[in-house]
């Protein structure tokens, strides 16, 4: 078997015994990268002195004798999202093409300080992880290795374009509006977005602060729940960050789903999906019930207005954290200001693409006076009537399923000249994020060649419970071990 | 709600973005689509439903107010657009 | 008929930076006077990816000042997002607080021409400072220093209730001795600490509708709030009577003309679009904390002026002056304690003599040359009648050139006061034998004379002599 296939405890198995180093690990996908990338441009940045400089400590140390953590010596790369000290963090945008982050992000430290794994390069995403396609990165936008004219979602096209083609073992991703679960159904991933204030925002660039959580694409539940272990816990850095211990994930995979209750919103199953992922999700809870859960149907009634609420909030959110980028401090700045206004408008019109100036935009929109409380003020009330919605159904089940996109992953250009059409991806994924619950999104078949996924959802807190549930499905089917053929 | 182009160069304005003339009518009329769709939620019925800031019901944690930050100027300033002696330089502002 | 006189209205927002070790959302220091940008941390920088975490100690210092103006501290409150593009504020927004501010409803009683007047405090909040602007070390350029950017600041808005400069300046020096007293701020006005906005407007008589009103940013004396608002008083007065308009605008006040002018820079336009920070949550303060702080509380002004006058006998006035500065009252109190003298006597030197030499030399308490102790050493000799009080006021010139402890002058110069009868009866004796027609004019019923031979003897003892003494044994020699 190629070290490529091999899951994560299978690499750290494989280190452990010798049968390999981390040097040859780490090599063997700086090899790929090259030999594949070209296709793919998922990633922005390579690290590749750095990556073999820190897979020959992890060797040394392991020849030592020094007991290192099981991720130690296994690659893996970051979305370009995530603040890396001494390295470009680019976050999709031209504003930020020549910023070298002077700091790391608190899961920078803690996957790679902390567990000893080993940064392959930074990789390619929707500028500011504003898009459902990757066709908004200043870099260019990324294929889908399942078919190369199609996207692979987004925001993280490159995290999960890099993993569904062997060109990394496991990738971070980050879930503002199902920006892991979209782009993970559509290359045949595994993708979950924890609860929020479970990972630590410290040095992730921020879109909307109030959804934004970090989270991670793997090619196996096991896998999943490995790094989000490692990736989890408190952060004094981060005010929403929660001060509680985090789930043994890995050691909770083994227990029987029998009894377990998993509710079907109706909302969810109405018109809307293609007849190709119905079918496959439809498996999906045969399956599931197969394995003893017992399915009902429930009722989100507001989760319909999840959408336009999030197009009120996200946006808002957005317009204000990126004020900061104004070519004063770092960042783009434009070389044609003669005046400080001219300063900002340029620097900012130059460095942002479209649709992250139509999301500035709205977000100025709906917080100007005379229409905050129209908007900003209304969404949020909707948002709290959509958290009432799954705290409600909570109390029923103990987890929702539901597809995670409509159809499967579309050709680029489809959608990317009308914006709502765009937004309208996120219709499954978004209510997780404006509740702050974890979700996660599974393979669960092919419509026409092309990956299906179908989607969990938890209550607060729930990571442990999601991820066995995950990993009993996959104990029992094999779709998420079928990898895209011109990539093997 | 829809935004005439007028509208959009004042948003543009506050947002400090330099839009080209020839773009703001598409800009217009994409944000009003965009708008329309957001519309609906103004038929919602949300009398005495507190907005929602957080997903949880959280309070603020205190930090201890002791220095932890060093000196680090030299690696903030390494990539700024225009810096001496330790100062950003922005073009004149006239108050 | 004639038109009803004009009323002023002003309302003042004070800035007062808190004096926490660290900014308000990050550990960076907070001193004056660092080089450029050495306390701009990656928080205050506003880098990508940076996230607020609150300062503890000032959000114990805003409820601490909120408690001493009487007012409701919010069991919950919030902090804001407040927009605008600036050079000098790193993130496009300022973190402060809009609907659910953490001090509201308060109150300051002011003195003015003896009457007390009281002032409402609409609210203070909590929010960051901005860093500074530059304008003048580089051509065509402003420099950019953000190491003040991200220091606590409370902002304590009043009510439109004062009606004069007068009233204003009272109010801000009521205002500045309560944050020094609770040591929450340093009050140092030069460098920014303390520093005012004033908004001022003005109206025909007391019943009619507010006129439009300017804002003047950023006055940091007492003396340039006083001639901030009469110019603009008298501008608007003059504006309106000419049959202009005042519009609302931001001005600046300029310290070497006196007079305020319009920003260039529109403010107008500006559209804060407040929302509340996602990055922060709401703030509790519960009735425990409360309850520990308030203990925690130094005595303000105001008890301690009542205190003063019942504990010590002052008058209003003497114990108005020294509970003016804290660090003044204290003075006082270490110069009583120490020289165990009467209180009163002690409030004299202090507020006569001391007062008047640090004037004089543009010192404040802080710098007084000669500390309460060295005083106390002073008063103590005049109580104990080993000098008198006009020898006093030598000893202490004597003090003020550095010439060492009081004991040390007196004893150096010889000061003692002579209480010997025998050496007062001799210089008497003397001073008798040669006047002797004086003497007979006394003699004979001139009582005047008295003071004369008073004169003579003080002089001929250098001034050493026991004034009760002397004056009993004259007498008596005088007599016959």
């Amino acid at each position: 078997m190629n070290l490529h296939q091999l899951s994560l405890t299978a690499m750290a198995e494989g280190l452990a015994a010798r049968k390999f180093s981390s040097r040859e690990l780490t090599q063997h996908y700086l090899d790929r990268i090259a030999q594949y990338d070209k296709q793919l441009n998922s990633y922005v940045t390579l690290t590749a002195h750095a990556a073999l400089d820190a897979a020959d400590v992890a060797d040394t140390r392991r020849t030592k004798g020094e007991v290192g953590g099981l991720l130690a010596g296994i690659p893996i790369a970051q979305k370009d999202i995530f603040c890396t000290e001494g390295v470009r963090t680019a976050c999709g945008s031209k504003m930020l093409d020549r910023f070298v982050a002077p700091y790391s992000a608190t899961i920078i430290d803690k996957l790679h300080r902390d567990a000893g794994m080993v940064m392959l390069g930074k990789l390619n995403m929707d500028e500011f992880a504003m898009g459902s396609s990757n066709e908004t990165s200043f870099y260019g936008p990324v294929k889908n290795p399942w078919d190369v004219t199609r996207v692979p979602g987004g925001s993280s096209g490159g995290s999960v374009a890099a993993v569904a083609a062997g060109l990394a073992p496991v990738a971070t991703a980050t879930d503002t509006g199902g920006s892991i679960r979209q782009p993970a159904a559509f290359t045949n991933l595994t993708g979950i977005k924890p609860t929020y204030g479970r990972v630590s925002r410290y040095g992730m660039i921020a879109f909307a602060s109030s959804l934004d959580q970090a989270g991670v694409v793997a090619r196996s539940t096991e896998d999943a729940a490995l790094i989000l272990q490692a990736m989890s816990g408190f952060d004094p850095l981060d005010s929403t960050s929660i001060e509680r211990p985090v789930d043994d994930l890995v050691g909770g995979l083994g227990k029987s789903i029998k009894g377990l209750k998993i509710g079907l919103p109706k909302e969810y199953f109405a018109d809307g999906m293609s007849a190709g992922v119905r079918s496959c999700v439809e498996a999906a809870i045969a399956q599931l019930k197969a394995l003893g859960a017992v399915v009902s149907e429930i009722s989100l009634p507001n989760a319909p207005l999840s959408v336009p609420t999030y197009y009120v909030v996200a946006p808002a959110e957005a317009s204000s954290n990126l004020a900061r980028m104004d070519g004063v401090r770092f960042g783009h700045r434009s070389q044609e200001a003669r005046n400080l206004e001219e300063l900002y408008k340029k620097s900012r019109g130059e460095g942002f693409g479209p649709e992250v100036q139509r999301r500035i935009m709205i977000g100025t929109y709906v917080l100007s006076h005379g229409y905050y409380d129209a908007y900003y003020l209304q969404a949020q009330k909707v948002r709290n009537l959509i958290y009432q919605d799954f705290k409600r159904a909570y109390e029923a089940v103990d987890v929702i399923l539901a597809p995670t996109t409509t159809d499967v992953a579309f050709k680029f250009g489809d959608k990317s000249d009308d914006p709502v059409a765009m937004y309208l991806n996120d219709i499954y994924t978004i209510a997780a994020n404006l509740a702050g619950i974890p979700a996660m999104s599974l393979p669960c078949g092919f419509s026409d060649g092309l990956p299906v996924g179908f989607q969990l959802m938890g209550n607060y807190f729930d990571e442990a419970r999601l991820l066995n549930v995950a990993h009993q499905y996959q104990q029992a089917t094999d779709f998420h071990n079928q990898s895209p053929k011109e990539f093997l | 709600m829809s935004l005439t182009p007028e509208q959009v160069q004042q948003v543009a304005h506050l947002a400090r973005l330099e839009l080209k003339p020839e773009k703001t009518t598409l800009y217009a009329q994409q944000l009003s689509n965009i708008l329309a769709m957001v519309d609906q939620l103004t038929a919602v019925d949300t009398a005495g439903v507190m907005p929602m800031a957080h997903p949880l019901e959280l309070t603020q944690r205190l930090r201890a107010d002791v220095v932890s930050e060093p000196n680090r100027r030299e690696a903030y300033q390494a990539h700024a657009p225009a810096v001496d002696a330790g100062l950003f330089l922005v073009p004149k502002v006239i108050e | 008929m004639a038109l009803p006189a004009w009323e002023v209205v002003i309302g003042l927002e004070v800035h007062c930076q808190l004096m926490t070790q660290t900014k308000i959302f990050s550990g960076a220091a907070t001193a004056y006077g660092a080089e450029p940008n050495t306390q701009a941390d990656a928080v205050t920088l506003g880098l990508p990816g940076v996230l607020p975490v609150l300062n503890q100690q000032a959000v114990k210092m805003a409820v601490k000042f909120g408690l001493a103006v009487d007012a409701k501290i919010a069991e919950r409150c919030v902090f804001a997002r407040k927009h605008y593009f600036y050079p000098d504020l790193p993130k496009g927004y300022q973190i402060s607080q809009y609907e659910l501010p953490i001090v509201e409803h308060g109150h300051l009683d002011i003195e003015v021409d003896g009457k007390v007047k009281r002032i409402g405090i609409t609210r203070a909040h909590l929010e960051e400072d901005a860093g500074k602007s530059l304008h003048e070390a580089y051509p065509g350029m402003t420099g950019i220093d953000l190491n003040r950017a991200g220091t606590p600041l409370i902002e304590i808005v009043s009510e439109p209730d004062i009606r004069s400069a007068a009233e204003a300046v009272a109010y801000l020096k009521k205002m500045h001795a309560i944050v020094v007293s609770l040591g929450v701020c340093d009050g140092n006005m030069q460098e920014g600490s303390f520093r005012c906005d004033a908004n001022v407007s003005v109206r025909r008589g007391p019943d009619a509708p507010f006129g439009t009103r300017t804002e003047t940013k950023n006055i940091n004396s007492f003396r340039y709030v006083q001639q901030a608002i009469d110019f603009e008083i008298a501008r608007q007065i003059e504006v309106l009577e000419a049959g202009g308009t005042i519009y609302q605008e931001t001005r600046l006040f300029n310290p070497d003309t006196g007079e305020t002018r319009a920003m260039r820079l529109k403010e107008n336009a500006n559209d804060y679009r407040y929302f509340p920070d996602p990055d922060l949550l709401p703030v509790i303060v519960t009735a425990e904390d409360i309850a520990a702080i308030k203990a925690d509380m130094p005595e303000l002004p105001t008890a301690k002026k009542v205190r003063f006058e019942s504990q010590y006998g002052l008058s209003p006035y003497d114990a108005n002056l020294l509970t003016g500065e804290t660090a003044l009252a204290l003075y006082f109190e270490d110069v009583v304690k120490t020289s165990g003298a009467e209180a009163k006597l002690c409030s004299n030197w202090v507020t006569g003599n001391l007062l008047a030499a640090l004037n004089k030399s543009g010192k404040g308490i802080e710098d007084t040359p000669i500390s309460a102790v060295q005083l106390a050493g002073l008063v103590a000799r005049i109580a104990d009648k080993t000098i008198s009080g006009n020898i006093g006021k030598d000893v202490f010139e004597a003090m003020l050139n550095g010439e060492g402890s009081a004991d040390e002058i007196i004893k150096a110069k010889g000061l003692m006061q002579i209480t010997d009868a025998g050496a007062i009866i001799k210089a008497i004796e003397e001073i008798m034998a040669k006047n002797p027609g004086q003497l007979a004019e006394y003699r004979s019923g001139k009582d005047k004379l008295f003071g004369f031979f008073v004169g003579q003897t003080m002089k001929a003892t250098g001034g050493k002599a026991n004034p009760d003494a002397l004056n009993r044994l004259l007498k008596e020699k005088l007599a016959g």
